[in-house]
C-alpha cells in the first residue's frame, strides 16, 4: 500500500515536527509545504496551528495560505484543522475581535468560560472525549477515548459538532462538514488514541469515494438532524480530484 | 467538568544520558532518555519531563537533539528544564518539538525572563519550577516555604508563595513545586508546600519531589491539591509502571485518564 501524499501546510509559526512524525507513523507521506501545487496534488491536508488566533490569521494570509486552503477545501481533498488550525477555519474569534477567520465553517471562536464553575484557563490537560453520532475520523477508538488539550478558546456549539468535552460545560472538542474535519485538542500529543485519529485521517486520504463531490458537498453530519446552515449549501459544488 | 489528574515521570537528563540522584550525590544511570519516555508513553504516562543537568556548556546542545528526538518517537507532551535562560533557549526546544520550557534559577534572577517566554510563545509553553524548602530561623518568609536556586543551594530570602503569586502574574501556565526537603528522600511530597501553593494560585500545579510509594502520589492529588504529580525513581528502575500507579490514584478516588 502506496503512502499517501499529505500536505502539511507551513505558514512559518510553531512546529510542524510532531505532526509531520504521527502522519509518517500513521503510514501517510507528509511534506511541509505552502506550495499551491505541491498542496494541490497531496491526497490530504493538514493546516496545524498555534498561539493567539490573530497572530495565526495574519500569516496564514501573509503566506498566502488563506488561498491555498480555500482551494484544498474547494476540491474535496480530505482536510484537517488542528487546535488553532481548526479555529482558522471558522469565521471569527473573541480572542482578536475583527480579524476574519477562514469562514470555512459557520461559528465563532468563544473564550473557555464558566458561570457555575471556577476552571483554570488555559484547558491544559487530558480530556475524555463525548462522540456525537458516527464520523469516520474516530473509528476503531476504544471506549472514552481521552485526549491532550492545550487550548483558551474553542467553537461555538453548531450542526457541525462531532466530538466535546465537558470544561465548565460542554466544550467543542471536533467538527466535521463533508471533506472538512478540525480537532481543537492535539491528536499528535494524544498518545495511541491520537495516532488512531491520524491513521483514520490517513484512511479517509486513501478513500477515492470519499473525496468524491456527492459526498464532500453541504453534508450535514448534525446528529440531532438540524439542516445545513444555508450558507454553506449555497457554496459552488467542489470538484473531486479523481 | 472532567479534570484527570496527570502523572508525569521525570527523567533527568546529563549529557543525553538519564540519571536520578538521591538528594544529589548518589547519581545512577537508568538508560537512554528516549527509549524510557516511549515505555513511558506505551504505560499511560500523561506527560514527560526531561530536567538537563548538564553542566559543561560544550554539551548544552545534547538536550536540543534529546527534545527532537523525543519529538520523533513519543505522542505525549513534554517538558524540558535546566540551562534555559533566555527566550532564544526556549526557542530552540520548542521548535523541534518540546511543549513547554521549565525555567527556574533563570526566573529567579530576571523575573522578566517569565513574561518573555509567556509573551513570545504563550503561557501553556511557560512553567516555572519552583525549589522550596521549610525554614524556620529569624530570615525565614512568612510562609515558611522558601525559594532556592541552584539546584537547591542557594538560598533567595524569597517566599515560596509569594514568589508562586509572582510568576503567575507574570505570565507562568504552570508551576513545578519540588519540595527539596523531600526531594530524593521517598518520603512522599510535602503536602502542606503543595496545598499552600496549589490554594494561592489558579495555574495548575505540578507537585515534586519525595515520592517513594504510590501512595504518596495519589496523597499529592488528595491532600496536596495538585493538579499533577511528578515522580522518577520508582519509574525508573521497573519497581512500578504508570499503570499501577494510576490504577492505585484511582481506587483512592483520583480522576485520571485510564491507560488506553
Amino acid at each position: 500500500m502506496t503512502a499517501p501524499r499529505v500536505a502539511v501546510l507551513d505558514y512559518g509559526i510553531g512546529n510542524l515536527r510532531s505532526a509531520q512524525k504521527t502522519l509518517e507513523r500513521a503510514g501517510a507521506d507528509p511534506v511541509l509545504t505552502r506550495d499551491p501545487e505541491e498542496v494541490a496534488a497531496a491526497s490530504g491536508v493538514v493546516l496545524p496551528g498555534v498561539g493567539a488566533f490573530g497572530r495565526v490569521m495574519e500569516a496564514i494570509r501573509e503566506t498566502g495560505v488563506d488561498e491555498i486552503a480555500h482551494a484544498a477545501v474547494a476540491s474535496g481533498t480530505p482536510f484537517i484543522g488542528i487546535c488553532v488550525g481548526m479555529q482558522a477555519l471558522y469565521e471569527s474569534s473573541e480572542e482578536n475581535p475583527g480579524v476574519d477567520g477562514l469562514g470555512i465553517l459557520p461559528g465563532t471562536i468563544r473564550r473557555l468560560t464558566s458561570a457555575e464553575t471556577r476552571i483554570k484557563v488555559p484547558q491544559m490537560q487530558w480530556n475524555r472525549l463525548d462522540l456525537h453520532g458516527e464520523s469516520p475520523l474516530f473509528s476503531k477508538l476504544p471506549e472514552d477515548p481521552w485526549v491532550y488539550f492545550v487550548h483558551s478558546y474553542a467553537p461555538e456549539a453548531t450542526d457541525d459538532v462531532i466530538a466535546t468535552c465537558e470544561y465548565g460545560g460542554t466544550v467543542t472538542a471536533a467538527a466535521a462538514r463533508g471533506n472538512v474535519m478540525a480537532t481543537q485538542f492535539h491528536p499528535e500529543k494524544s498518545g495511541r488514541v491520537g495516532v488512531q485519529i491520524i491513521t483514520n485521517f490517513v484512511e479517509l486520504c486513501r478513500d477515492p469515494a470519499f473525496s468524491e463531490p456527492e459526498r464532500s458537498a453541504g453534508e450535514s453530519v448534525d446528529a440531532a438532524g438540524q439542516t445545513p446552515d444555508p450558507a454553506w449549501s449555497e457554496r459552488p459544488e467542489r470538484s473531486g480530484k479523481q | 467538568m472532567t479534570a484527570a489528574a496527570r502523572v508525569i515521570p521525570c527523567l533527568d537528563v546529563d549529557a543525553g544520558r538519564v540519571v536520578k540522584g538521591v538528594n544529589f550525590v548518589d547519581i545512577r544511570d537508568a538508560g537512554d532518555p528516549v527509549e524510557l519516555a516511549a515505555r513511558y508513553d506505551e504505560q499511560g504516562a500523561d506527560e514527560l519531563v526531561f530536567l538537563d543537568i548538564t553542566a559543561s556548556s560544550d554539551q548544552r546542545d545534547t538536550i536540543v537533539d534529546l527534545a527532537r528526538r523525543t519529538a520523533e518517537e513519543v505522542y505525549i507532551p513534554f517538558t524540558i528544564g535546566g540551562g534555559i535562560r533566555t527566550v532564544e533557549d526556549a526557542r530552540r526546544l520548542l521548535r523541534v518539538g518540546a511543549d513547554k520550557t521549565a525555567i527556574n534559577t533563570a526566573a529567579v534572577r530576571r523575573p522578566e525572563l517569565v513574561k518573555e517566554i509567556a509573551t513570545e510563545f504563550g503561557s501553556q509553553c511557560c512553567v516555572v519550577s519552583i525549589d522550596a524548602r521549610r525554614m524556620d530561623d529569624a530570615d525565614a518568609p512568612a510562609s515558611g516555604f522558601e525559594v532556592f536556586t541552584h539546584g537547591g543551594r542557594t538560598r533567595t530570602g524569597i517566599d515560596a508563595v509569594v514568589w508562586a503569586q509572582e510568576v503567575v502574574r507574570l505570565g507562568a501556565g504552570e508551576i513545578m513545586l519540588t519540595s527539596m526537603d523531600r526531594d530524593g528522600t521517598r518520603d512522599g511530597f510535602d503536602v502542606e508546600l503543595t496545598a499552600t501553593v496549589s490554594d494561592a494560585v489558579d495555574v495548575p500545579i505540578i507537585a515534586s519531589g519525595g515520592v517513594g510509594t504510590l501512595e504518596h502520589l495519589a496523597e499529592g492529588v488528595t491532600e496536596g491539591r495538585a493538579d499533577a504529580v511528578l515522580a522518577a525513581s520508582i519509574f525508573h528502575f521497573g519497581e512500578h509502571t504508570v499503570a499501577e500507579a494510576k490504577e492505585l490514584m484511582a481506587a483512592r478516588g483520583v480522576t485520571v485518564r485510564p491507560p488506553q
